[in-house]
């Protein structure tokens, strides 16, 4: 295979980096199985291609990408915690309602960039050459990786974390837990509509339907990174959503030149994610067989021990 | 009256209305005078768990006034009044987060009713603090600040969650059953040290408990709760000539029933 092809791969997996970090944050740390992640992946690219389409300066489009994120996790925070929605529903409820929105702002199903000036073509004017994504990639998620790993050892970020590991604890120590996850969800939805804010711009175009499936692919990256890297501190579980994220993308590299026709890919992902989940408990399920067998020899052959006598 | 506790009229009915209606509490009133330990005790469904909800504000009550250490806080919800009330739950795991290290668990109960900004979340003098408080338990674990909660023991945990109930010394200790989860041997322990730190700070306490004689010997006063009234209240000097069986007999007086809390019965016979 060609250098290109896995070049790609690791612009791919350090664009798409935010947004698996994103994923980290709700799904690992405040352990909320947002589903507005697909609508808010979406959203960043909306926001930021039409402000750019229509002129706008890509630096700000990026940001206000990012803010928009953050509303989107909090409207979904606020059906969780106000109108007491179940996680799940408050997701899928706003991730839907996203659909209409994100259309409203592209004013089309699909919004190209082309000859517009971007946070890329920017790169090539200060001469990054080739490497400019995966440069532009490697800051982001290095910027949103210091700024999470400081996060989340402040006192408001321990009490995010303990919100997602013990909430009745956490409450019983004094947080408003409603508030933990919201900032949670904003945090988290921001940085999903940061990457596909940068997406948009590096492929050239938004389309309505380029979320779908992005809280698999994210949680997938979320996944392997973590059987890769381990989870034993705070800078590894970091560590493994961005290394998750590039592996993930090598991956998807990989089998589509294996010749996987890309309309597959989906239906792969969600298989890795399957067989991921499913192999602690297979893991288990042979350790305990072997285990129980191992015993019953022993007793077998303590008998017939006792019975020579 | 200097009251730190005051319950009046206090009434909490689940699902009322409905089929599964049910009076949690019937008009209860409680006064805890500061430094009053007082052992709850009662048979299944008396109430027990319900009275340490409703002052911690788990549940909103239906009638009646809360006030602690003066001003009310029924309508206060439960992260409020959790500045001034510490808890420890049955569960051992409940109070303390597995994932987070010994040193984070205790910084944030330290920050207990504080607000929580973007300083650090544990400082290196706090550790100092923590080393010297967790060195008091006896346990070993000043040395092992950084390792994550989710490696120690039931016993260690329960010992580490009363630690962080009382390191930010609330107003009002709430204890529900703490021991009942763990080993005899392991209970003994957390039980003597919860009764070091409640001296120590001369903490106003509430402590359910399933054991008769843990309720005869802990604190300076007993109360017993039957189907959400409170049928008995002992206080000193009478409670000292108080012996396990006086308590079963009573009990079966005042309620016609014999005691059907399956694990008080069993401790009481043992």
């Amino acid at each position: 295979m060609s250098l290109s092809i896995w070049l790609g791969a690791l612009e791919q997996g350090l664009l798409w980096g935010a947004m698996v970090l994103g994923v980290y944050i709700t799904f690992r740390v405040l352990n909320y199985a947002d589903l507005t992640i697909d609508g808010s992946f979406t959203l960043g690219a909306a926001v930021a291609t039409r402000l750019i389409f229509a002129g706008g300066n890509p630096w700000l489009a990026t940001f206000l990408a990012v803010c928009a994120g953050a509303v989107a996790g909090l409207i979904t925070g606020l059906l969780h915690t106000k109108l007491k929605i179940a996680p799940l529903l408050s997701g899928i409820l706003v991730m839907i309602a996203l659909y209409s929105i994100n259309l409203r702002i592209m004013g089309q199903a699909n919004l190209s960039l082309l000859r517009s000036d971007t946070i890329f073509t920017w790169m090539r004017h200060i001469h990054a050459g080739n490497a400019g994504p995966s440069l532009l990639g490697l800051a982001a998620v290095l910027l949103v990786s210091a700024g999470l790993y400081l996060f989340l050892q402040t006192e408001l970020g321990m009490a995010l974390r303990a919100t997602g590991d013990n909430e009745q604890m956490i409450r019983s120590l004094g947080v408003n837990t409603d508030g933990t996850k919201l900032i949670g969800l904003a945090m988290g939805n921001a940085l999903v509509a940061f990457s596909g804010g940068m997406v948009a711009q590096y492929q050239g175009f938004a389309d309505i339907g380029m979320g779908i499936g992005m809280i698999i692919a994210g949680l997938a990256s979320v996944i392997i990174g973590e059987a890769l890297v381990g989870t034993l501190t705070l800078i590894r579980c970091l560590l493994a959503a961005v290394t998750g994220s590039i592996i993930y993308r090598a991956v998807i590299a990989l089998v589509l030149q294996l010749g996987m026709p890309s309309t597959d890919l989906k239906l792969l992902t969600a298989l890795i994610v399957i067989i991921a989940l499913a192999l602690p408990l297979f893991r288990e399920r042979l350790g305990l067989k072997a285990r129980r067998r191992e015993r019953g020899e022993q007793i077998a052959q303590a008998e017939r021990g006792n019975q020579s006598f | 009256m200097n009251r730190l506790l005051r319950l009046n009229g206090v009434t909490k009915v689940f699902n009322p209305g409905g089929v599964n209606e049910r009076i949690a509490l019937r008009d209860i009133s409680l006064h805890l005078a500061p430094g009053d330990v007082v052992a709850v005790i009662g048979s299944n469904g008396a109430g027990k768990s319900t009275l340490l909800n409703v002052v911690a504000g788990v549940y909103e009550i239906d009638t009646g006034i809360i006030s602690l250490d003066g001003s009310p806080v029924q309508a206060l919800p439960e992260h409020a009044r959790a500045a001034q009330i510490g808890r420890v739950f049955q569960d051992p795991l409940l109070g303390t987060a597995a994932s987070m290290t010994i040193e984070e668990n205790l910084a944030m109960a330290l920050r207990r009713g504080r607000r929580r900004g973007l300083r650090r979340g544990v400082s290196a003098g706090e550790r100092e603090l923590f080393r010297e408080q967790l060195s008091l338990l006896g346990l070993g674990l000043e040395g092992r600040l950084s390792a994550r909660v989710g490696l120690l023991s039931g016993g260690q945990r329960q010992a580490l969650t009363v630690l962080m109930a009382t390191i930010a010394a609330p107003k009002l200790l709430l204890l529900d059953e703490h021991t009942a989860a763990l080993d005899p041997r392991t209970a003994r322990t957390v039980l003597e040290l919860t009764e070091k730190i409640i001296a120590r700070h001369g903490l106003t306490t509430l402590m359910v408990t399933h054991n008769l004689e843990q309720a005869l010997t802990v604190g300076n006063r007993t109360i017993m709760m039957h189907e959400g009234r409170i049928v008995l209240n002992l206080t000193e000097p009478e409670r000292s000539n108080m012996h396990v069986s006086d308590l079963l007999l009573k009990f079966e007086q005042i309620s016609g029933n014999t005691l059907d809390n399956d694990r008080m019965l069993l401790t009481a016979r043992g």
